[in-house]
This record gives structure tokens, C-alpha cells and sequence, in this order.
């Protein structure tokens, strides 16, 4: 443990107000004890510091990152800044500090790695789910889907959904952390969206969708019926942003 | 009729196929779809079972009268037929809502196997060339088909198959006597040579067209006849040795139809578990490095269904353990019953950074259930675990009670 005095950061919630925090902290050699993302109440025993984003030292940071240690921690900690491990930005400065110590643990079974790993491991498994079960629906040429992942997973569901829908135009709206990842000519961003409101699905639409949903009930066999397996494949949680197991026509087996 | 009811009737006809991974191909880069290495399952059907391509058969119209078919000659039931466009426009429908990972093709002989197989190329080539879909296609050859047909469908699928369907040719005489053993070996030998083939020339010239560059599988069916759990298995090694086969599945046979060659309809259960134990076997024979004669022996050719084919092996063979952890190759601990090639392979990179315990190996995600019986870590076992050999019987096969359904009975008081 060190011995810099203790403190807690306010930041932005982003990605470069972390870095920028990590950088503050090695400078004026202070130990953030927690971080506070905005919007967040919380009365302090420590000191509390608020740090405004500053993209030049966030850069900066996040070079020394691979040059100082190495490109594999550097995507440790890209990684682990989606998932949602409750405190995970103190996991990820406990490392940090260590790391720019020389002091990084190697071993695969040290408590500190694992935390984040196992972090990690949730994340990229829901990401992959997630990769089956959107469902899109047509709004007149642009494709919509919703979700409500526990991680955030968009980072990591667009290489794979902009490569696989080339040519259309598309937007995932991530209900569960209000953002959004809009995609139309080979260009991509990922925006905060307080709210959306969507029409009704136009009628070729609905009709895909009814024929989408008699093909999966069709396609079950009754005689192999096995719902705990088909939960812990498809856990209910999902359920709800569904094409399949929404509207009419929905049997319950 | 609507596309709806075709739908219906054709994926009705169509479920009992088993292969629906879209794994194997590595094809992208166009307007529309790009198949993932590791395949991707879009939904999971009541069965629990996965559903990740859009599995239909272009037709249910059928020439022949094989007894355990829905879609024989004989069978009285709706009939229906997708034109090309159709299917191939309700795929790109499915595609674009990110249902489906691509489709799976198969189809009834419609005509001739000809004939069928010119209306499925059809389909694949207004998917390819006029969508330029670069999403996954599963097609199934059809055993007596042109060869060149055959080598047309290969070129525009990601993978094909021909269903072996039945384990022997006996059965298949019995069975499904339109179709012969040969007429079903002489296609898949004509898939593998085109796949070395397009891989060799591919070597040299990178834009050399694919030949079903995701392999080829097969399926068959279990329990329908009489064949043992031994011969299936030596069946599917051979298969996999002499054709290459990425994947045989097999399909607990489940009674679509009445005749006194097969198991009596009523009351038949599908044999789900001898399903389930063949491929715990068939992961055993393509990761873990088996072979059919270690799993099972003329001897003794049935499975045995209370405990599965790995934890077997190990008690049949305890003079191979216990296994010590920390010197152990990959291999070795690859027969350890419950540490599969994930666990294998973290226990090999951590053990490089300090001696593993019983600890480290829980932190690494190493289940314990079945291999603390056979482990040692450092020399000591598992503290406070005694082991006799019919103890660790006894507690595996409590591990796999309940995969096993009870065979209980209503008592009753009074007299039937």
C-alpha cells in the first residue's frame, strides 16, 4: 500500500476523466481512495478532489500505459473500464499504481488481477450474447435494436455488427446506460441518449416479425421439450427486448 | 398459399435436422453478413436447443419413402414449396434483424436429386451474387446428384453435409431402401477432395474460389435400430479420419411415423441420455485426444449411462492417478474428468508463476467436483477427502442424478 496521503476523485464518468484522474493523482501524489462519477451523492471522510477532463494528459496516460507496462494491461484496463464491477475504477488504480511501481503481480491466481479478469470475463461473454440475441427492427430503411445489458457491451458490439450490416444504417440504443451506437455510411459513433421514442413498426415490418415468431415456435420439438436448458441458455433477462417472445402469438411452453 | 404457412410447414419438416452450428467459416467483407469462427446462436427453441441459421427445407415434395422420415411418399401431410426468390428473400429479411446467422438448406427430393439440386443452387446464387450475402450457408448435398451440381453447391456454401442417417447398411436396406451406402459415401468423398483441393490452390492464389470453406458434417440417427453404442462410435472415428468431417451429430430417434420396422410410437421415449453420452464421447474422440476403443470395447459396447464416458475411463483405469498437477502435461491432464482444454490450459500458463494449490486451482475456475479424486496438487489431496474406489463411484454418479430421470412409479391401493 502506498503512502501518498488519500483522497476521492470527482470526475466525468468518461474514459480520458479516469486517465485524467490517474494522471492528477501521480502528479500531485495523492491516493484516490474512490471515485465519485457525476451524479453521484456521497458524503466524504477524504478530501474530496474534483478533476476536469484534460484530453492532452488522458493521452498521455493512456500511451504510457502500453510503453510503461505493456499493450496486454493496457487492454486490461480499457476492458475493465465497461464492465460494471462495483468500484472499479479504485480496482483499476490499485493496478495501476503497482504497475508504474514495477510491482505488477504476474501471477494469474493474485486477488487483484482476478477481480478484474473475472470482470472482464462477464463482460466479454454478455457482449457475445448480445451478439445473438439483439433483435432489429426495420424504421423504414434504418435498422433499431434495443438492450439492456448489464456491462457496457456497445464498444464491443461494434467491429462485429459494422462489418455484418455493412451497407445498411443501423442504431443499438443501450437502455440500461442511456447510449446509443449509430451507424450509416461506414461511420459510427457512440452518443448518450436521454430518451428515445419510437413509432409503431409499419406493417411489412410486424409481418416479419409474426413470421419470425411462428418459425420459432415451430421449430421446438415437443418431444424434446426442456425449458431449464433452454433458461440457462437464454436466460429470461433477455427475454424482454425480444422479437420472439413479444406480441401476439406468444406461447408460453 | 402464404409465405406464412409455407413457413410453418417447411420448418416443421425440417426441425428434426440437428446440425444448426454456424461455426467453422471465416467469410465477410461484402454489403451484407460475416460469419464469426466461433459460431453464434441467435435464440434457443423451447427444446433449449440452439437456433442460430434459418433451418428450412426448400421442399417437402419427397420421391422417396424412407419409414423414419416425416416427409416420405407415404405420409399424409400438407405439402408446400419456396420458390428461390422467396426463401432467399425472406433470409435476407431474417439476416437484417440480426434472427439468424444464415441459413441452413436442405430439402426433400423433388423430381430427381438433380432437379433439387439445381433449385437449391438457385437459391444460393441470388443470395451471393445478387445480394452479395457473405452471411453463413449450410447446405446439404443430395446423395445422387451430379457431381457437378454437387461441386456448384460447394462453391457457393460455407459448409455442406451429407446425412449418413442410419449407422449401418443393413439398417439403411431395411429402412430407407431408396438409399444405398454408397450413394451416400461417394458424395462426401467428393466434398473432401474439393475442400483439399480449393485449400491447396487457395495457398497460392488468395482469391482462388472457396470450396465450403467451413468443412463438411454428417448426422445419424439413434436408436431407431439395433446398432451398439461401440459401433456408432468407431463409425463416427472412421468418419472423421477418412473424410475430414468437422462434426457428426447424432438425433435420439424421436417416432414421426407408424411401421413395424421401428419402435413401437407409443410410449417410446427418445433415448435423450444415449444422445447425450455419444457426444460427451464424441467431444472425448475431437478434443480430448480418445480414442473409440479406449471409450468402449467389443466387450462391452453400451455406454454407461450413469456415469459419463471420461469419469468411466478413470475408473476403469486408477492406475493412472492421481494426476499431479503441477507437472502433469497437457495431455495427461486432459484425462482428468472434469478438467476440460480451457482448465488444461490455464492450470499450464499459471502453474509457470508459482506451485498451484487446491485454492489457485478454485481462483482459476478449475471445477473440482469430479477432478479432486483424481488430483494431486504439490502431492497432498484434497484435505479431508477419503477416497476408496466405490466411494468416488458412489459420489460421481450422485454428480449425474440429475441428467438421469427417475424411474419412479404411482403405487396404488386398489387393483388395476
Amino acid at each position: 500500500m502506498s503512502t501518498w496521503p488519500q483522497c476521492a476523485m470527482l470526475y466525468d464518468g468518461s474514459f480520458a476523466g479516469f486517465l485524467t484522474c490517474v494522471g492528477e493523482s501521480f502528479r500531485v501524489k495523492e491516493y484516490p481512495f474512490y471515485f465519485l462519477p457525476p451524479g453521484v451523492e456521497q458524503i466524504s471522510l477524504y478530501p474530496i478532489r474534483e478533476i476536469p477532463t484534460d484530453q492532452a494528459l488522458a493521452k498521455e496516460v493512456y500511451h504510457a500505459l502500453e510503453t510503461q507496462v505493456s499493450a496486454t494491461f493496457r487492454r486490461l484496463m480499457t476492458y475493465s473500464f465497461l464492465t460494471c464491477l462495483p468500484q472499479r475504477e479504485r480496482n483499476m488504480f490499485d493496478l495501476i499504481y503497482l504497475a508504474f511501481h514495477r510491482a505488477i503481480p504476474q501471477d494469474l491466481t493474485d486477488d487483484r488481477i482476478l477481480v478484474l479478469t473475472r470482470a472482464i470475463q462477464h463482460l466479454t461473454h454478455e457482449a457475445h450474447q448480445f451478439k445473438g440475441f439483439l433483435r432489429f427492427a426495420d424504421y423504414g430503411g434504418v435498422l433499431v435494436g434495443q438492450i439492456t445489458p448489464k456491462n457496457r457491451v456497445l464498444p464491443l458490439l461494434r467491429p462485429h455488427f459494422c462489418q455484418r450490416l455493412a451497407g445498411e444504417a443501423f442504431l443499438i440504443h443501450d437502455k440500461a446506460h442511456r447510449e446509443g451506437l449509430f451507424y450509416a455510411d461506414h461511420k459510427w459513433k457512440i452518443r448518450p441518449i436521454d430518451h428515445l421514442d419510437l413509432d409503431q413498426p409499419d406493417q411489412a415490418e410486424r409481418q416479419c416479425q409474426a413470421l419470425w415468431r411462428s418459425f420459432y415456435h415451430t421449430v421446438a420439438i415437443p418431444a424434446r421439450e426442456n425449458p431449464k436448458l433452454r433458461r440457462s441458455n437464454l436466460p429470461k433477462r433477455f427475454w424482454a427486448d425480444m422479437t420472439e417472445f413479444q406480441g401476439e402469438a406468444v406461447s408460453m411452453v | 398459399m402464404t409465405i406464412a404457412e409455407k413457413l410453418t410447414i417447411l420448418t416443421d419438416a425440417a426441425k428434426y435436422d440437428v446440425a444448426c452450428t454456424s461455426s467453422g467459416g471465416d467469410r465477410g467483407g461484402g454489403k451484407l453478413g460475416k460469419t464469426i469462427a466461433a459460431g453464434c446462436c441467435h435464440s434457443f427453441s423451447a427444446d433449449g436447443r440452439c437456433i442460430s441459421l434459418l433451418k428450412v427445407l426448400l421442399t417437402n415434395v419427397c420421391v422417396y419413402n424412407c419409414q423414419y422420415c416425416v416427409n416420405r411418399t407415404s405420409n399424409d401431410l400438407p405439402r408446400a414449396m419456396f420458390t428461390p426468390r422467396e426463401l432467399a428473400d425472406l433470409t435476407i429479411d431474417f439476416y437484417r434483424r440480426n434472427y439468424i446467422e444464415g441459413l441452413f438448406l436442405s430439402s426433400a427430393v423433388l423430381r430427381s436429386p438433380d432437379y433439387t439440386t439445381e433449385l437449391m443452387i438457385r437459391t444460393l446464387s441470388i443470395l451471393r451474387e445478387e445480394y452479395g450475402f457473405t452471411g453463413y450457408i449450410h447446405a446439404k448435398a443430395i446423395p445422387g446428384a451430379d457431381p457437378l451440381l454437387t461441386d456448384r453447391l460447394g462453391r457457393l456454401a460455407d459448409r455442406l453435409s451429407v446425412n449418413i442417417e442410419l449407422p449401418s447398411s443393413q439398417s439403411l436396406a431395411l429402412l430407407a431402401p431408396d438409399k444405398k451406402k454408397e450413394a451416400i459415401f461417394q458424395p462426401m468423398a467428393q466434398i473432401q477432395t474439393g475442400i483439399l483441393q480449393s485449400k491447396a490452390e487457395r495457398q497460392k492464389f488468395r482469391h482462388a474460389p472457396a470450396f465450403a470453406p467451413a468443412g463438411q458434417s454428417t448426422q445419424m440417427i439413434v436408436g431407431a435400430s439395433g446398432e451398439s453404442d461401440y459401433h456408432i462410435l468407431k463409425l463416427s472415428e472412421g468418419m472423421y479420419r477418412k473424410y475430414g468431417l468437422r462434426r457428426v451429430f447424432f438425433s435420439a430417434y424421436i417416432p414421426v411415423a407408424e411401421s413395424p420396422l421401428l419402435p413401437s410410437p407409443v410410449d417410446f421415449k427418445p433415448p435423450l441420455l444415449r444422445e447425450h453420452r455419444l457426444y460427451q464421447s464424441d467431444w472425448l474422440l475431437r478434443f480430448y485426444h480418445f480414442t473409440a476403443d479406449e471409450i468402449l470395447s467389443p466387450d462391452h459396447p453400451t455406454l454407461n449411462p450413469l456415469l459419463d464416458p471420461k469419469c468411466n475411463w478413470a475408473m476403469a483405469h486408477l492406475d493412472f492417478f492421481p494426476v499431479e498437477v503441477n507437472t502433469a502435461d497437457y495431455e495427461t491432464l486432459l484425462r482428468v474428468p472434469g478438467i476440460g482444454v480451457v482448465s488444461a490450459r490455464r492450470i499450464l500458463s499459471a502453474r509457470r508463476w508459482r506451485a498451484l494449490d487446491y485454492d489457485a486451482l478454485k481462483k482459476l475456475g478449475v471445477v473440482l467436483k469430479r477432478a479432486q479424486y483424481f488430483l494431486t496438487c504439490s502431492g497432498k489431496m484434497t484435505p479431508a477427502l477419503r477416497v476408496r474406489p466405490e466411494g468416488v463411484l458412489r459420489a460421481l454418479t450422485a454428480l449425474e442424478a440429475p441428467a438421469i430421470a427417475p424411474q419412479y412409479e404411482q403405487l396404488s391401493l386398489f387393483p388395476a
